[in-house]
C-alpha cells in the first residue's frame, strides 16, 4: 500500500509545483477555495484499477509520465486556428494550454449577457458566481477535480441573465499546443430563469506528442432554463484527457448534452447532472476510437426531485484494440416519485481485440416511477451488410456505411450544422481508415 | 415476352445447397432467356427464398453441386456485390431495416456504384434527385421516404415498393421478386405491377416468386414453374397458374412421381 501511496504523493506533489507561484486573486474566497483544493490533492490519491470507479481504466500510464503547467505560452495567429472555428459560433473564447488568449477571443462584456475569462467578470458577478464556483463539482472526494480547483485561474465564464435566450452559440475552444504541459481547463455556466444559450465545449490539439487537460465544467440552470451543452473532444494521439462536469438543474429547466469523444491516447470524463422537480435531460453521447486509445464515460444522472425526466444514449464504436468503458449509474432518490429516465448503452465492435466494459448501474428508492435500460455490445449485422452488397457495395464500403450509421445517430442530435457537418465527415474519415 | 433466339440470361443445372447441414435444394433445373418472365410457385418452405438468395450470393447457404450460369459467366465465380453490379438484382421477401442509412444516401450510393462498375457516368446530389424523384412517381411513391432510414418503420407495403424503386434504379439484366405482392393492398399490387412491366424489356428478364395467381394478372408470365422440396416439378405457361390456383399443389406431386416413377 505505502509503495502506490509514496508513488502517488510525489506524483501528485510534482503536479502541484506550480501552484503557489499561481497570482493571488482579489477575491477571498477564491483563494480560500483554492487553498483547500491543495489540501485535498495532498489527502487524496491518484486512483487505481482498485478503485471501483476505476476499475475498468488503467491510468498508471499517465502516472509515468511526468507533467508541468505551461511556462510560456505560444502565441498563435487567428490563421493557425482558423480550422477549428464554427461557423455559427461567432462568440468564442480561446485558451491556448490553459491560458486564456484575448486577442484570438470575441466574448461578450457589459451589460447583458457574459461571455469573458473568468477575470473579467469579477467585478459584475463575484456574488452571482460564488454560490457555484468550485461548489457543484464535488472536489474534495475527487484528485483531479480538486487539482483543477487548485489551479483555478483563466477560466471560461458565462453568465446568461434572466429570460435572455442567447442565439448564437458559444465556443469554447481549449487548445494544446505544448507537450509536456498539462493544463487545468475550467468552465463555469449560470443560466439564469428562462434563459437560454447553447455552448460548445471544444478540445483540440495543434501538436501530436503527450500532453495532459485535466478540466472541469460547471453549468447552472436556474428554474425554466434552457441549456444545449455540445461537448468535443478531439485531442491529440497521445494526450490525456480527464474531465468532470457537474449540471445543475432547477425546476423545469431542460438540459440538452450531446459530448463526443474521438481523440487522446486516455480519456475519462465524469459527467453528474442533478434534477429537480419537472427538470428535463437528454444526455447523449459517443466514442469513436481505435488502435490503443482508452475512453471511458462515467456518468450519474441523479434524480434528487419527483416529476423529472433523463433520456440518455451511449454510443461506442471501437476498433484496433481500443477499450471503451461506459458506466451509467441512474439514482432516483426517495421521493423522487413519477420519474421518467431512459438510457441505453450501445456498442459496436469493429474488430476482435476491440473491447468494451459497460455498466449500467439503477439506484431507484421511490416506488412510482418508468425507468428503462438496455445495454448492446455486437458486430455489424451480417443481414445489414449482405443487403448493401447485394446493391452493389463492397464489403468495406457496406461496412463503412453502417458503421458512420451507427454513429451518426448520436451526431445528428448536435444543433449546429456545420459541426455536425464536421464531426460527421471525422466519422466518415475515422471509418474508412479503420475498416 | 419470348423472343425467338434470345440469349440465356441464366442457366440452373442440378442445384443442390444446404443451409446448417440440411439439404434445401436438391437438383434443380431452370433456363431463363432474355426478355422472358418466369413464375415460380410453390408450397411454403420448398425452397423458393434459398434459391433467390443463393442466385443473390447469400453466405449462410452452402452450395453442394450443379451450377449455375449467369450471362455466360459462373455466377459463383462473383462476390455479392459483384453480382449486383453485373445486373442481378433481389427483391428480397423480407427487406430488413437499416436504422441511421438515410434512404437518399443509401440509394445515391448504391446507384453511382453500380454505374461506375457500368462504365456510366455517376449523378451529384442534384441530378440524382431529379432521377430518383422521378422514379418514385413511377411506383407513386411519396418523396418523404427519401428522407427515412432505409425500410426503418415502413409498412410491409412500402418496404416493398422500395425495393422496387431499387430495382427501377438499378436496372438489372435478371430481376427476381421473392414475393413481392404479399403485403400489398389492391391499389399498390396494380402500381408496382405496372412499375415492373415498365421495366421490363427485351434485354432484361424477370423471375417472380409469389403465391397468388392474382400477381400474374398484371405481370403476365411466360412460364410458370412449380417448386416442391427444392427442385422445379413442373413447367407450363400462364394458365398453370391458374389450374394451380383451383386445384392447389398436391396433384402436381403426384403426377410428378408418376412421371418419375415411369422413366425408372
Ligand atoms: N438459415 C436457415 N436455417 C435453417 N433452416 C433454414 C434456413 N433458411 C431456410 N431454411 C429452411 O429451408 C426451407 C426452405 O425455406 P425457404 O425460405 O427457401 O422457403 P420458401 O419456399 O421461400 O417458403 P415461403 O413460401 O414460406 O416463403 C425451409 O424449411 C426453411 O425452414
Ligand atoms: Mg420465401
Amino acid at each position: 500500500m505505502s509503495a502506490t501511496g509514496t508513488i502517488n504523493a510525489g506524483y501528485l506533489e510534482n503536479l502541484l509545483a506550480g501552484q503557489p507561484q499561481l497570482p493571488t486573486s482579489p477575491l477571498a474566497w477564491l483563494n480560500a477555495l483554492r487553498a483547500e483544493a491543495v489540501d485535498r490533492v495532498g489527502a487524496l490519491t491518484v486512483p487505481t484499477l482498485r478503485d471501483e470507479e476505476w476499475r475498468f481504466t488503467d491510468i498508471s500510464l499517465l502516472t509515468k509520465m511526468s507533467f508541468h503547467p505551461v511556462r510560456t505560452t505560444i502565441s498563435l495567429q487567428a490563421a493557425d486556428i482558423e480550422h477549428f472555428y464554427i461557423e455559427e459560433a461567432t462568440t468564442r473564447l480561446v485558451f491556448v494550454d490553459g491560458v486564456y488568449a484575448p486577442q484570438l477571443s470575441s466574448g461578450i462584456a457589459g451589460s447583458g449577457v457574459t461571455v469573458v475569462n473568468l477575470e473579467a467578470g469579477f467585478t459584475a458577478h463575484a456574488a452571482t458566481i460564488e454560490p457555484y464556483l468550485g461548489r457543484l463539482t464535488e472536489f474534495r472526494g475527487n484528485v483531479f477535480a480538486a487539482l483543477n480547483t487548485a489551479f483555478l485561474h483563466d477560466a471560461a465564464l458565462i453568465v446568461v441573465p434572466r429570460d435572455i435566450s442567447v442565439t448564437v452559440p458559444v465556443h469554447l475552444l481549449f487548445i494544446a499546443t505544448q507537450k509536456d504541459v498539462v493544463s487545468y481547463p475550467r468552465c463555469l455556466l449560470l443560466a439564469e430563469s428562462g434563459s437560454a444559450v447553447t455552448v460548445i465545449e471544444d478540445y483540440v490539439s495543434l501538436q501530436e506528442d503527450a500532453y495532459f487537460t485535466n478540466a472541469v465544467a460547471e453549468i447552472a440552470l436556474l428554474d425554466n432554463a434552457r441549456v444545449n451543452h455540445i461537448r468535443v473532444q478531439r485531442e491529440g494521439a497521445k494526450a490525456f484527457h480527464i474531465a468532470n462536469c457537474a449540471v445543475s438543474l432547477a425546476h423545469a429547466s431542460n438540459y440538452q448534452s450531446v459530448s463526443v469523444a474521438f481523440g487522446a491516447r486516455i480519456s475519462r470524463y465524469n459527467l453528474n447532472v442533478q434534477l429537480a422537480e419537472e427538470a428535463e435531460c437528454a444526455v447523449d453521447g459517443l466514442a469513436l476510437i481505435s488502435g490503443r486509445q482508452l475512453a471511458d464515460t462515467h456518468t450519474c444522472i441523479d434524480h434528487a426531485k419527483p416529476h423529472a425526466v433523463s433520456h440518455q444514449m451511449h454510443k461506442c464504436i471501437v476498433g484496433g484494440g481500443a477499450h471503451a468503458v461506459f458506466n451509467g449509474k441512474i439514482m432516483v432518490r426517495q421521493g423522487a416519485q413519477r420519474t421518467d429516465s431512459r438510457q441505453s448503452s450501445r456498442n459496436l465492435l469493429l474488430t476482435n481485440k476491440a473491447h468494451v466494459d459497460t455498466k449500467p448501474q439503477l439506484e431507484i428508492f421511490a416506488d412510482d416511477v418508468k425507468c428503462t435500460h438496455g445495454a448492446t455490445i455486437g458486430q455489424l449485422d451480417s443481414e445489414e451488410v449482405f443487403y448493401l452488397q447485394s446493391r452493389g457495395l463492397s464489403d468495406t464500403a457496406a461496412r463503412n456505411m453502417l458503421t458512420y450509421a451507427f454513429g451518426a445517430e448520436i451526431i445528428e442530435r448536435i444543433p449546429i450544422s456545420s459541426l455536425k457537418c464536421q464531426l460527421e465527415q471525422t466519422v466518415l474519415e475515422q471509418t474508412a481508415t479503420q475498416l | 415476352m419470348i423472343y425467338p433466339d434470345s440469349k440465356i440470361v441464366l442457366e440452373v443445372r442440378g442445384l443442390c445447397a444446404t443451409v446448417n447441414g440440411t439439404e434445401i435444394l436438391k437438383g434443380l433445373d431452370l433456363t431463363v432467356r432474355r426478355g422472358e418472365v418466369h413464375a415460380i410457385m410453390g408450397p411454403n418452405g420448398s425452397g423458393k427464398s434459398t434459391f433467390s438468395k443463393i442466385l443473390a450470393g447469400h453466405s449462410a447457404y452452402e452450395v453442394t453441386g450443379g451450377s449455375v450460369m449467369f450471362e455466360g459467366q459462373n455466377l459463383f465465380d462473383l462476390a455479392p456485390e459483384e453480382r449486383a453490379r453485373a445486373g442481378v438484382f433481389l427483391a428480397f421477401q423480407y427487406p430488413i431495416e437499416i436504422p441511421g442509412v438515410i434512404n437518399s444516401q443509401f440509394l445515391r450510393l448504391t446507384y453511382n456504384t453500380v454505374q461506375t462498375h457500368r462504365g456510366k457516368e455517376e449523378l451529384d446530389p442534384l441530378e440524382f434527385d431529379d432521377y430518383v424523384r422521378e422514379k418514385m412517381k413511377l411506383l407513386e411513391m411519396s418523396p418523404d421516404f427519401l428522407e427515412r432510414s432505409v425500410n426503418e418503420g415502413f409498412s410491409g407495403g412500402e418496404k416493398k415498393r422500395n425495393e422496387i424503386l431499387q430495382m427501377a434504379m438499378l436496372d438489372p439484366r435478371l430481376a427476381i421478386l421473392d414475393e413481392t405482392d404479399s403485403g400489398l393492398d389492391i391499389d399498390a399490387l396494380r402500381i408496382v405491377a405496372n412499375g415492373v412491366n415498365q421495366l421490363a424489356n427485351k434485354d432484361n428478364a424477370i423471375v417472380l416468386v409469389t403465391h397468388y395467381q392474382r400477381l400474374l394478372n398484371y405481370i403476365v408470365p411466360d412460364y410458370v414453374h412449380v417448386m416442391e422440396a427444392g427442385r422445379i416439378i413442373k413447367t407450363g405457361g400462364k394458365e398453370l397458374a391458374l389450374e394451380l390456383e383451383s386445384r392447389g399443389y398436391d396433384w402436381v406431386g403426384v403426377e410428378h412421381k408418376a412421371v418419375a416413377g415411369a422413366v425408372a
